[in-house]
């Protein structure tokens, strides 16, 4: 029902979008989310590291609460780790549904929840130079909309 | 008798490794005691939180590894 994945290598959002589709043909509507390396700031590259024991665990825990809580024929959550250029696909998030709400609702929950409560630390190449990039306020913020 | 030690983000910078082995057994005073300098530092920030075989532990000061654990020092996330 869920479908939940680390990716080392190039996500392609229109084909996850389409089997998922193919997945769930009861749905009245699926609501996705593309999240892309912006770029900005002369941003060369940017990299997502992960720790298996935590990262891939948490996110199907993240699928299940997001199950629970709406009604929903399914939920997918694709995310890239690994290096990245500008303008590439990072995550994908789909909720198939009944009714729109509920679709739309699950996939800003669960891109909240992935963009400052899961286990990513992200660094972006700048000038030749690897920099951290540390928490922002503003996600912690989205997520307390849900709590 | 060892404890894997791994390193997450900036801190596996700061190591210029991303594991180590350490001895058993392994308590949070032991733990900051073994690393020194920046690493030493940005581990006692209070930002950090530790997970041990795979599960976060609620109060770091409650570690408690055994030889043969595996301890990662996860520092704050930065997002998706």
């Amino acid at each position: 029902m869920n479908d939940v994945r680390l990716l080392d290598s190039a996500l392609v959002p229109e084909a996850a979008l389409a089997r998922f589709g193919q997945d769930h043909p009861a749905a009245g509507g699926i609501a996705s989310f593309v999240g892309k390396v912006r770029p900005d700031d002369g941003v060369e590259a940017l990299e997502l590291s992960h720790y298996p024991p935590l990262t891939l665990p948490g996110m199907v825990a993240l699928a299940t609460q997001a199950l629970a809580r709406w009604p929903l024929d399914g939920l997918l959550i694709h995310h890239r780790v690994g290096i990245m250029q500008p303008g590439e696909p990072i995550v994908l998030v789909a909720a198939a549904a009944r009714h729109r709400r509920d679709a739309f609702e699950a996939a800003e929950f669960a891109m909240d929840h992935l963009k400052s409560d899961a286990w990513f630390w992200k660094r972006e190449l700048r000038a030749g130079t690897w920099h951290w990039i540390e928490p922002r306020a503003h996600d912690h913020a989205d997520l307390k909309r849900w709590k | 008798m060892s404890i894997k030690l791994v390193f997450l983000g900036k801190l596996a910078d700061l190591a210029g490794v991303s594991e180590r082995e350490v001895d058993a057994p392994l308590d949070w005073g032991s733990l900051t005691e073994e690393l020194d300098g920046a690493l030493g530092d940005a581990v006692a920030c209070g930002k950090i939180k530790v997970a041990v075989n795979g599960t976060v532990i609620p109060e770091n000061s409650a570690l408690a590894a055994s030889d043969g654990d595996e301890v990662a020092l996860l520092p704050p996330v930065s997002g998706g």
